[in-house]
């Protein structure tokens, strides 16, 4: 008899096509959602506030309920739709720079409020979008289109530790780094992803999971050479793990 | 603070307290807001009110964020507001851009201050452009309401909830200081307009059918052409249905005097001392600013000699004013640039000068 191991989730639209370069981690970022509100069957409960950059596309592949929020302000609209219609599981997902840099104030103070909405942060430590100039998690030393001779402290300052930040806030219930770069590491990425959503809907608070992603166009790499820097480079400054986690470190918080 | 919610007994309140109230009535769902003199009692009284309705209320971290929570809850249909003032409303406009590209009904409150840049706290009208003229990127417009009264402030806000998610089109509320500050009484009747049905556009969570998208973001230049006529098409509906205006002795007036807001007050009693000194005088303010009663001032120009713009700015509506009647007058400005309007007898002693 034949078992059917593999399938395209169900929250993806039909006959769907990415738009990404080939080799970007989105692809693999966006199944692991898919798959995630599959399981936890949220699709038709689900609100996604999109956000601008790579990730805009989102709303071309899953089949949810979508709005596109302008860059930045993702965590602002989701903070809007799960306020007016708190039965609704609300979701974004966002690039470095537009959760880090530009929606810095809309991101952690939907942390602070510890609003009961899920944030995907992909880190690429690029603009990726418009070409791969210097953004937030730019590492020191990397060379991008705006840091030709990499990122020095003198101009540019210090990358940002998103995942850290997040977790110092008291409203967030669930803050995690993950990376897709082997097989083990994309099953944990899917373990914190649900773990992200699972705490919205238990109203526990912010559940947010940041995500070490690659960028081979502009980073100028083959896919499995992008996948040695995640693991090299990137890893030393941005570290895996769970950062915060109210439902092991025996914290608790007031429902709403 | 208002005692008398919903009664048909005249109270006396505020303007900012008689707007909060108002919203409360037409049933909004959901404020979020930040501070800002000359409004912050809206905010301080939604903050109170709302939790005591358990409604949503947000004491959002900025002005972009606030409306940018106004725009995620108008995404699944609920009424949601904010409210704010001239500086700060610039910190609105981006997100005003995408809200009337994504056809939400978003209900804003502008209480002007003096401008430009911190300005002051007084009175002003110098937002007239910033509000009627779209204010961010692209083409696009607000509908814009602009009291007079504090009754005003109550009628139009429920106004401006109702053309708001009848058009799905951002809509403005622009008072001033003045109104926002002065006390005056009011009577707070029911909502009296019907409930729209959004089932067909609002977010709902993808129940039974495809998830629904409700974006901007047009990457190809032939689908924007097509929304932008769309949307234009919408605004000329708007204007055929919506303009709205008061007019006082236009029909034999030799000078039309044209003034909105709370500055027309004293315009209106200015036209009657004009009257009493046998200067035959009109008076026109427009309701809406945006729809601009266009059509009827240049069927005025026609019978009339002279029009007077009477503005608490250095002369914005004027334009407006003047495209309309399109050359058939001159059109005349009394301003002062900021701060309480001109008193009856001064604008009447600029009027003598201008005659």
């Amino acid at each position: 008899m034949t078992v059917q191991v593999f399938k395209i989730p169900d929250s993806f639209k039909k006959d769907v096509k990415f738009s990404f370069c080939p080799g970007c981690d989105h692809g693999v970022a966006v199944r692991l959602v898919a798959e995630v509100l599959d399981e936890l069957k949220i699709r038709e409960k689900t609100i996604l506030a999109a956000s601008i950059g790579c990730s805009v596309t989102l709303y071309d592949f899953l089949n949810v309920d979508s709005i596109e929020a302008p860059h930045g302000r993702a965590l602002a609209e989701a903070t809007g739709v799960k306020r007016a219609r708190p039965d609704k599981f609300v979701f974004t997902y966002q690039g470095d720079g537009d959760f880090a840099s530009i929606g810095l104030a809309e991101s952690l103070h939907a942390a602070l409020r510890g609003e009961n909405v899920s944030a995907i942060c992909i880190n690429n430590t690029t603009y990726g979008m418009t070409g791969g100039q210097l953004g937030p998690t730019t590492l020191l030393g990397q060379v991008t289109t705006t840091s030709p001779t990499g990122r020095n402290l003198e101009y540019y300052g210090y990358p940002i530790k998103i995942a850290e930040h997040v977790a110092l806030c008291d409203g967030t219930a669930y803050s995690a780094r993950v990376s897709l770069d082997s097989v083990a590491n994309i099953r944990k990425a899917k373990q914190a992803i649900k773990k992200a959503f699972e705490v919205q809907l238990q109203g526990l608070g912010f559940g947010f999971v940041e995500i070490l992603s690659t960028c081979p166009t502009n980073w100028k790499m083959t896919p499995s050479k992008a996948h040695e820097r995640v693991r090299d480079e990137m890893m030393k400054t941005f570290v895996p793990g769970v950062y915060k986690d109210v439902t092991s470190d025996g914290l608790t918080r007031r429902m709403r | 603070m208002v005692t008398e919610t919903l009664s048909n007994k005249k109270v006396l309140t505020k303007g900012n307290y008689a707007i909060a109230q108002a919203a409360i009535n037409a049933g909004c769902e959901c404020y979020f807001g930040y501070p800002i003199t000359p409004q912050s009692e809206i905010g301080e009284f939604m903050s109170g009110k709302m939790q005591e309705l358990n409604r949503a209320y947000v004491s959002a971290e900025s002005e972009l964020a606030a409306m940018n929570m106004v725009i995620g809850a108008c995404s699944t249909g609920a009424k949601a507001m904010t409210s704010s003032s001239s500086c700060a409303v610039s910190l609105m406009q981006e997100a005003l851009s995408y809200a009337t590209s994504d056809e939400l009904p978003v209900v804003l409150i502008s209480v002007m201050r003096g401008g430009p840049g911190l300005g002051n706290i007084y009175p002003s009208q110098g937002d007239y452009f910033q509000a009627t003229k779209g204010g961010g990127n692209g083409d696009y417009h607000l509908i814009v309401l602009a009291p007079s009264t504090v009754q005003e402030c109550v009628d139009l806000t429920y106004k401006a909830f109702y053309l708001a998610h009848k058009y799905r089109n951002p809509t403005m509320l622009l008072a001033d200081g003045l109104l926002g500050q002065m006390m005056e009484p009011v009577e707070f009747k029911e909502y009296p307009y019907p409930e729209i049905d959004n089932s067909s556009w609002a977010l709902t969570g993808a129940k039974g059918r495809d998830g629904r998208i409700i974006r901007s973001y047009a990457p190809l230049a032939d689908n924007q052409c097509v929304f932008l006529e769309k949307l234009f098409e919408k605004y000329r509906t708007i204007e055929k249905n919506e303009t709205e205006w008061e007019e006082i002795g236009t029909e034999d007036a030799d000078v039309i005097l044209i003034s909105f807001g709370s500055t027309s007050r004293n315009v209106k009693t200015a036209m009657k001392l004009c009257r009493e000194k046998g200067i035959k005088a009109g008076f026109f303010r427009p309701v809406t600013l945006f729809p601009f009663p266009s059509a009827r001032l240049n069927e005025l120009a026609s019978k009339t000699k002279k029009m007077i713009s009477v503005e608490v700015n250095m002369g914005q509506m004027i334009n407006d004013i003047r495209l309309a009647v399109n050359g058939k007058v001159p059109v005349e400005l009394i301003h002062k640039p900021v701060g309480a309007p001109p008193a009856p007898e001064e604008i009447l002693e600029k009027i003598e000068e201008l005659i």
